[in-house]
């Protein structure tokens, strides 16, 4: 070994406190961007793999009955290369240890036994016989929550009959790899589940013998979407279509992919603060070892080593560091997508999820952290490069002071001569001390972005279900129902109060923009069902015009007076303008409002409904379900209290979990930074503290000077990480933005005041080990010495 | 040795002390065996080559070191045991240290490094009384770096001082300063000795400065060689060297 290399293992092995410090810092970075990069590639590979070897549709469509033999004329569509024509209903389940009612969607399987599209991954049984009635092969995460196995049993009511349906098989689906059940934001899979059944079976069921309702396509490779879509939508059009659309607003494809985009949001922000604090770490040490180092480098100058020998010494001292936490991170970011992976394939159903290797990502913050460490300390490394050996004999020139702009807004006397030091020392490297509080504060900022996405989901489901919707159920129907059928509900033994919802598909255009929303009529009065502004305060339902919630208008870039197209998706098909009234807030979908009665006259029928909110009493609850399930118009019922709570289940051990993390990478930050900062002040000043002890001062007194500095950095640094925090948050927060569902920007007090405690713990535990280096003060042998 | 006349109270009285120091695998024996009595308002040098152990000699006297046997008094109070928090009492309330490197705090003026110790001190002068004692109150708002070797040493002085301290140690307070300025620092000190009264002790290898001093106290090797008493002073002005 060169001795060069040796100095600088016995120098890393001195400095090794801030050393690991550091390391910790750029392993938090890089364990977080390869966790997010692996569990990325992980869920791609699996996604990209289930999708086509099963055989994922690229267009989707529904109508209310198409003859079979249309089925020609879309395959016959330029850019269509197979498509797969289906009965599709969702029913009302009982399922033996649950008091109200599940949602089943029944797809039908073709006689032939295998479907061409969206074809069905068996994980246990078997699939369906052709001819064996009341078969059924349920999905898995479904089967999962009631332990269901093969020869169990369901009783469903399809259209008012009760029919057993027997399970012989389990499956996954790629169409259902997440299952949400329209209306539902998110996935509740206790009360959705789906099943595949034989056509026959549905064709009988549904009085649907010769003809389709749900129709998805393959694509050929150099296929136009748009022309298909409108291929499609021209030949449906006579049978009710609502419309085709194609992968991006799949709901099980929508929801996978946000998460994917989630991840990649993580991997772009982690190792932007972790490398950027641990490049200013970097930088105040080696600046440090170096302007110790001074005489060292002169003599080895002097002996004969090239400058650019010396450059490489100081170099690798920093490589040495940004590669060991690299390679700490790494194996952590593995450990953790492992560990993530597990916990997808809980939520994500595919046929394979395994843990993948991203070797690009590892190569990545390999070049990332390096380029960090290396850009962090260039200007102290290239000082020593050019520092002259004549003048690198000389001591530095002595420090110079002058009296700080903020003393002289203090009377003398007042500010004792130890704070004067702390003030001086913090004004005569500003540049440091700006780092330093930047430093800390990302560590707050670290802090409240891990924590307020659980303020922001409070309120949301605060806004949403107790605020604007107040019902307890949400019954919708298979056809629109009459109103002595409403009439009917609202009358149920138990029903307090209901309120029924005209919901009609639709096409909304303005400008250039157009969306396929779903335009909800809404009573005169509605009081299940609020309109709010975005302070909560209820908008009125106006005779005229539409509402729409803030992300359709944004969307379609209209304002309250603009005036829409509505093209009218079912009926008659009408085209008509309505002028937007107002823009209400909602965090969940796109949505358009409207008063029923207008509504009605738009579609030119009388009083009918879609569905219908209902409050009940709760002790009353089950007699209501029995009622609901029996009626065959009734499609499915929603609680809203179950969903609520099966969501906050979800949320809350997930939250659980990141929030242990999160604070672990913010007491990483905070302690890199003020440990770093500590030693390198009590390195600078020991000389000066080591006086103090001599002229009588106290320990505790000559604490204050080296602890001042780092308590008055976190002082400052905790507002200004609360401010950072915020900003990320919504930078955060439009980032995983989506149609599914929006957060609002809300951040409690308890999260700015845990990441301020979070911080302020860590300077303090820091602030005790260094405070113990100062005991340690050769109080003697720095007096003999000029430093 | 000379001992104390009866006429004379002693402020230090170190007995038998030694003092061992283990540096790495050797034993280096600083001290080995001194007696040593230092009266009130006496201005005592201490002379010796470089490694005789005089500077571990004022260290322990000033509460800086502790010696491994042997006792030492202050007065009343014995400093051979004393505790860590004790030791920087009595270096708080009882000695001035002045440094051969003048070790001022660069972030304050020549004003606020003798508030330093004014501010922590029982019955302190004022500030500016300190600087004028050595003759710097036009210098009292610059910086150490603004000043001279002499002036930072006579700052130093100066916050030594004033903190009326019953002991002033001096450990080289000439030995980074030319001829010229030398002087003028030991006559702030010689001043100080006779204005004040405080017991001054003065570590040099400069035998010149010897002439000052009431008692000249000759270390070699770790041990009291020679107690020499000056028949007539010189002062500072007065020296060649």
């Amino acid at each position: 070994m060169l001795k060069l290399d040796r100095k600088l293992l016995r120098d890393l092995s001195r400095t090794k406190g801030q050393i690991i410090a550091i390391v910790l810092v750029i392993a938090s970075g890089v364990a977080t961007f390869v966790m997010s990069m692996c569990a990325y590639e992980s869920l791609v590979t699996s996604k990209d793999y289930f999708y086509r070897e099963f055989r994922f549709a690229d267009v989707f469509s529904a109508a209310r009955r198409v003859p079979n033999s249309m089925e020609p004329r879309i395959r016959d569509l330029p850019g269509v290369s197979a498509v797969e024509t289906r009965i599709v209903c969702d029913v009302l389940i009982n399922v033996p240890e649950m008091t109200e009612p599940a949602t089943a969607r029944l797809i039908s399987l073709p006689e032939s036994g295998d479907n061409r599209l969206n074809q069905l991954y068996l994980r246990r049984g078997r699939m369906v016989i052709p001819g064996h009635a009341g078969e059924v092969v349920v999905s898995e995460r479904f089967a999962e929550v009631h332990n269901f196995s093969a020869g169990d049993s369901v009783s469903a009511i399809i259209r008012g009959r009760r029919q057993k349906l027997v399970i012989v098989g389990i499956a996954l689906s790629p169409e259902y790899v997440i299952q949400v059940q329209p209306g539902n934001i998110f996935p509740d899979d206790r009360r959705f589940g789906v099943f595949w059944i034989n056509q026959r079976d549905l064709e009988a069921a549904l009085d649907m013998t010769g003809a389709f309702n749900s129709l998805s396509l393959k694509l050929a490779r150099d296929a136009n979407v748009d022309e298909v879509i409108d291929g499609v939508d021209t030949h449906l059009k006579p049978f009710g279509s609502v419309g085709a659309f194609d992968r991006e607003e799949q709901l099980s494809h929508r929801y996978l992919m946000d998460e994917m985009n989630g991840l990649r949001g993580m991997a772009i922000m982690a190792p932007a603060i972790f490398l950027s604090v641990a490049a200013f770490l970097l930088n105040i040490v080696i600046s440090r070892i170096i302007s110790q180092q001074r005489e060292q480098i002169a003599a080895l100058k002097a002996f004969g080593y090239s400058s650019l020998a010396v450059g490489f010494h100081y170099l690798n001292f920093v490589l040495i560091i940004s590669i060991s936490g690299t390679v700490l991170g790494t194996l952590a970011g593995f450990w953790l997508a492992s560990a993530m992976t597990r916990l997808y394939q809980e939520f994500y159903k595919f046929p394979v999820l395994e843990f993948r290797v991203d070797r690009l990502a590892v190569v990545l913050s390999f070049l990332l952290t390096s380029a960090a460490a290396v850009s962090g300390t260039w200007f102290s490394v290239r000082h020593a490069i050019r520092l002259p050996p004549a003048e690198a004999m000389r001591p530095e020139p002595p420090a110079s002071f002058r009296p700080t702009l903020f003393e002289k807004m203090i009377p003398s006397g007042l500010l004792p001569a130890t704070l004067r030091i702390v003030v001086r020392n913090v004004a005569r490297k500003p540049v440091k001390a700006a780092l330093a509080v930047v430093g800390i504060s990302l560590a707050v900022a670290v802090m409240i972005l891990g924590n307020f996405t659980l303020d922001s989901l409070n309120y949301m489901m605060e806004f949403q279900f107790e605020k604007a919707q107040r019902q307890d159920l949400t019954v919708s129907f298979v056809e629109p129902a009459t109103q002595s059928v409403i009439f009917e509900m609202s009358r149920l033994p138990g029903v307090s109060d209901s309120e029924t919802i005209r919901a009609v598909a639709t096409r909304l255009k303005f400008k250039q923009h157009s969306r396929r929303v779903g335009i909800i009529g809404l009573e005169e009065n509605p009081q299940l069902y609020r309109l709010l502004d975005t302070e909560g305060r209820e908008i009125v339902v106006p005779p005229f015009g539409m509402m729409l919630n803030s992300a359709l208008a944004a969307k379609l870039d209209v304002r309250p007076g603009d005036e829409l197209t509505v093209e009218v998706l079912e009926g008659k098909r009408p085209t008509v303008l309505v002028e937007v009234s107002a823009i209400v807030e909602e965090y969940a979908g796109l949505n358009a409002y409207m008063n029923k009665q207008q509504l009605h006259g738009l579609l030119r029928e009388s009083g009918v409904a879609t569905g219908a909110f209902l409050t009940v009493d709760s002790n009353r609850l089950e007699g209501v379900f029995r009622e609901l399930e029996m009626r065959p118009g009734v499609a499915s019922v929603v609680i809203k209290d179950a969903m609520v709570k099966s969501f906050q289940k979800t949320v809350a051990s997930n939250i659980l979990v990141m929030r242990s993390f999160i604070v672990l990478f913010a007491g990483i930050i905070a302690n890199g930074v003020v440990y770093n900062s500590a030693r390198i002040s009590l390195s600078e000043q020991s000389r000066d503290l080591a006086t103090m002890r001599v002229i009588g001062f106290t320990q505790n007194e000559v604490s204050t000077v080296l602890l001042g500095e780092i308590f008055l950095f976190t002082l400052v640094a905790i507002p200004l990480g609360w401010a950072v925090g915020y900003g990320f948050a919504g930078i955060m927060i439009s980032g995983l933005e989506t149609d599914n569902y929006r957060l609002p920007l809300v951040i409690s007090r308890n999260t700015f005041m845990l990441a301020a405690a979070v911080v302020m713990v860590s300077t303090f535990f820091s602030a005790v080990v260094v405070q113990r280096r100062i005991s340690q003060l050769d109080l003697v042998g720095v007096l003999k010495t000029r430093e | 040795m000379a001992q104390a006349t009866p006429a004379q109270t002693a402020v230090f009285r170190a007995r038998e002390i030694t003092k061992v120091y283990g540096m790495g695998e050797v034993q280096v024996h600083a001290l080995r065996g001194v007696s040593l009595d230092l009266y009130q308002h006496e201005f005592v040098v201490l002379l010796g080559a470089s490694g005789s152990g005089k500077s571990t000699l004022l260290n322990i006297l000033g509460g800086l070191d502790v010696a491994s046997s042997g006792t030492v008094h202050y007065l009343d109070q014995d400093l051979s045991t004393a505790s860590g928090a004790e030791l920087t009492r009595f270096r708080r309330d009882n000695v001035g240290f002045v440094f051969q490197f003048y070790n001022l705090i660069p972030s304050l003026t020549a004003k606020e490094n003798v508030e330093l110790v004014t501010e922590i001190a029982k019955n302190p002068m004022d500030p500016l009384d300190a600087l004028e004692m050595v003759k710097l109150t036009g210098r009292a708002d610059h910086f150490p770096a603004q000043l001279s070797g002499g002036e930072q040493q006579r700052v130093a002085i100066a916050r030594a001082i004033a903190k009326r301290p019953s002991v002033l140690l001096c450990d080289e307070p000439t030995g980074a300063l030319d001829v010229q300025t030398g002087i003028i620092v030991l006559e702030a000190i010689a001043r100080i000795n006779q204005e004040l009264g405080t017991t001054t002790a003065v570590i040099t290898h400069n035998v010149a400065i010897a002439q000052m001093a009431d008692r000249v106290v000759s270390l070699s090797d770790g041990q009291i060689v020679k107690i020499e008493s000056n028949a007539s002073k010189l002062a500072a002005s007065e020296l060649e060297w």
